[in-house]
């Protein structure tokens, strides 16, 4: 971890090493692998997930993703038809096909009659059949049985063969994850969740904050204190009691259960006003006294001062709140569940990701794709707007 | 489709409301205010009267809704929780029967031996690793890039996260192809694959290695800023005097940023205390995983049982209060020096 860069102190080596090597200092460039190779262990599960996602479902799930870009080898086995499908040619018998069926990007590398011998003849090469005849496999699947007598087997006889499946990236897993798997949907709910839940809390914790950080008034330190407690109360604490209340109320109004978006909006507000009454009574305090006070002299009321001045200079840290609170009501899944209940038509996107979990576990082409869309939303923000996440996180965590 | 469009109209509706509700509420006590109490027409100590109730009056107005919220969707549950954890699952009073119930239950117990071995792994790994790699990242010049990449898995969500590392621990028997990268890792030294998931203890390990990975990033992040605070005169001194990057490291960096350090530890203890997605994306408790968090929705959503679901959060609760205690004292002393 030495910094102080020795080596160019130190004169040329005469025994010719080139100059650029003798600069290198042992220090720095542990510095540069130890760093290198921990960026690598934190991207590498994520750079995973994605490549996984654009791949072909059938290489995805016969090979690492690591090998995307290499062709990787299938062994496979077709049974041939019987012989009431074979056409009478030129006066020989014929049953052709595609061992493929329809898929065309696959090519087949060889071909054999039994398990242990799927390499037994080359591709384009014939062997003969033990019904009679022989075959004839092309490398792109299609194949031809042909004999000069009528083929009579009832039961269709079986070919290996080894496939190469040559790297083949696509989109087709996000259309089917939003077409066919109720993504979509859920990636609607989720929006639906999360703008007005991070709207609705900023005016309030903005006057509320305000009134803590420039008004004078009995008990002000004692809110101050609840709310720096409240930052860390498990939301597990609410959860019972705000289900109870909310069923009353729906029994209330004759509605069969309390699971609205507007109960989830209200409490992912009310979840996220300690957060935001901290962080902006903290900005709030911290802007110049002067300014405020000529101000008050100048006969303006706190109604004016907040609305004309305070909230534009509080942007930035408005700006911090909103994401955060973005970010974390789009990735929750806690309250998700307990307010707007498990039913497929009202599941967020971390709900849907859990249930396709349970559902369609081995199927990796769906559930990669389908975290991709979950996380590519919150990582588009935090790309772009990284400069006041990190400002929000150093004034979140109390000092 | 035409319910999609219904539900995001009634979104937008929703937020035209509630800001124009917000705004309504706001500009309108005010004006209330300022009408009712107008000192226009009064006179010497009525003015001053007037005025003196107006400034008492006010900031409250500016508080209500913000205290409302929080009054009923926090004070007032946290009470009742603890209420209903002197009760039955039929609404008897049992007066500590629900805390004997969980001293005597296995599944409690297994939750309690989890949570402490998340407390002790989580934290100080997350630590250790956020400080290495701002230490590191500080000094090359591609070190934001790494900080950035570092980071990244705060934005993505614990389930998310669930994903993508259940697709490392992935499984298959042994002479298949394996696709979890990290059975391709232990077979291509030869060695047997594992079912990671399904082994007791490891496990829990392996599933806390999801949150050191998303909370190594929140440290680094706080920590590369204290690192920033530390005075460079104080490191060019120790330099001069011949100390070298380990004893700079540990003699000047790590005493300066303690306090920091300690912050950072009890944020994401806090995290540990509360996590829940992880689990119940990954196991929802097989294999000797439960956790508190998870054992608790399930007394409270696979059982209905409010009273014991209480008690599990109440416990939740008394792990974050000397946390909770410690920080308004901290917030408290901050306020005085203000």
């Amino acid at each position: 971890m030495a910094t102080v860069d020795v080596a160019t102190d130190l004169p040329r080596p005469a025994t010719g090493t080139p100059n650029w090597l003798a600069r290198i200092d042992a220090g720095r460039l542990f510095t540069h692998l130890a760093l290198l190779v921990l960026v690598i262990i934190w991207t590498v599960p994520t750079a995973g997930l994605l490549i996984s996602s654009l791949r072909d479902k059938d290489q995805l799930a016969v090979s690492g993703w690591w090998t995307a870009l290499s062709t990787s080898v299938s062994q496979n086995v077709v049974r041939l038809p019987v012989a009431d499908q074979q056409v009478e040619q030129d006066g020989r018998f014929v049953i052709s096909g595609n061992v493929f069926g329809t898929d065309t990007h696959k090519q087949i590398s060889g071909f054999g009659l039994t398990a242990d011998t799927p390499n037994a003849t080359a591709a384009g090469g014939s062997m003969p059949m033990n019904d009679g005849g022989t075959i004839t496999v092309d490398s792109d699947g299609n194949y031809q049985w042909v004999s000069d007598t009528r083929l009579v087997h009832a039961r269709g006889p079986r070919l290996f063969f080894v496939a190469d499946i040559p790297p083949r990236f696509t989109l087709q897993n996000y259309v089917e994850v939003l077409t066919a798997s109720g993504v979509f949907r859920s990636f609607v709910n989720s929006f639906t969740v999360t703008i007005p839940a991070t709207i609705i809390p900023i005016m309030m914790a903005a006057f509320a904050a305000y009134a803590l950080a420039w008004m004078r008034f009995p008990f002000r330190g004692v809110i101050v204190a609840v709310i720096v407690g409240l930052l860390v109360v498990p939301l597990q604490m609410s959860l019972i009691p705000l289900l109870s209340m909310y069923n009353g109320i729906a029994r209330f109004f004759g509605a069969e259960d309390g699971k609205t978006y507007l109960g989830i909006w209200l409490a992912h507000t009310a979840f996220g006003l300690p957060l935001a009454i901290y962080l902006l009574r903290n900005y709030m305090a911290g802007l110049p006294k002067e300014i405020m006070e000529s101000a008050r002299i100048d006969g303006a009321s706190h109604f004016k001062i907040f609305t004309g001045m305070v909230l534009p200079l509080s942007f930035p840290a408005l700006a911090s709140f909103s994401i955060f609170q973005f970010l974390w009501v789009w990735n929750d899944l806690l309250v998700a569940m307990v307010f707007l209940g498990a039913q497929e038509s009202k599941l967020v996107l971390t709900g849907k990701l859990v249930s396709l979990l349970g559902s369609r576990g081995n199927n990796w082409e769906i559930l990669t794709a389908g975290a991709f869309v979950t996380i590519v939303v919150p990582l588009i923000v935090f790309f772009s707007l990284q400069r006041y996440f990190v400002r929000g996180l150093l004034a979140g965590s109390v000092k | 489709m035409s319910d999609i469009l219904q539900q995001v109209f009634g979104a937008l509706i929703a937020i035209g409301i509630a800001l124009a509700g917000t705004v309504a509420y706001f500009w309108g006590t005010n004006w209330l205010l300022d009408k009712f109490l107008s000192t226009e027409r009064s006179s010497g100590d009525e003015i001053t009267r007037r005025d003196n109730l107006r400034s008492q009056i006010r900031p409250w107005l500016f508080l209500f809704p913000a205290l409302l919220f929080l009054t009923v969707y926090l004070v007032y549950p946290v009470l009742e929780t603890f209420r209903l954890s002197f009760f039955d699952k039929n609404g008897n009073f049992i007066g500590f029967g629900n805390y004997l119930w969980a001293i005597g239950d296995g599944g409690f117990r297994q939750s309690i031996f989890n949570n402490i071995l998340w407390l002790l792994i989580v934290p100080s790994l997350a630590t250790f690793f956020g400080l290495i790699i701002a230490v590191l990242a500080d000094k090359l010049w591609w070190g934001n890039i790494a900080k950035s990449l570092v980071f990244m898995p705060m934005a993505i969500s614990f389930v998310g996260a669930s994903v993508i590392w259940k697709f490392v621990y992935d499984y298959r028997a042994a002479g298949e192809q394996q696709i979890g990268l990290l059975n391709a890792i232990v077979t291509g030294f030869g060695l047997p694959p594992q079912a990671w998931i399904t082994i007791p203890v490891w496990n829990s390990v392996f599933l806390m290695v999801i949150l050191i990975w998303i909370q190594a990033g929140f440290a680094m992040v706080i920590l590369s800023a204290a690192l920033r605070g530390v005075p460079e005169e104080t490191l060019e001194a120790a330099r001069i005097d011949g100390a070298n990057g380990f004893r700079i490291f540990f003699d000047i960096m790590i005493p300066q940023i303690w306090g920091t350090i300690v912050v950072v530890w009890t944020t994401i203890t806090i995290v540990v205390l509360k996590v829940f997605d992880i689990i119940f994306a990954m196991t929802n408790g097989q294999w000797d995983t439960e956790v508190l968090a998870n054992f608790m929705f399930k007394w409270m959503f696979v059982n209905f049982d409010y009273g014991r679901g209480s008690t599990v959060a109440v416990i939740i609760m008394l792990a974050v209060l000397p946390i909770m205690i410690w920080n308004i004292r901290r917030a408290n002393a901050e306020e005085g020096t203000r």
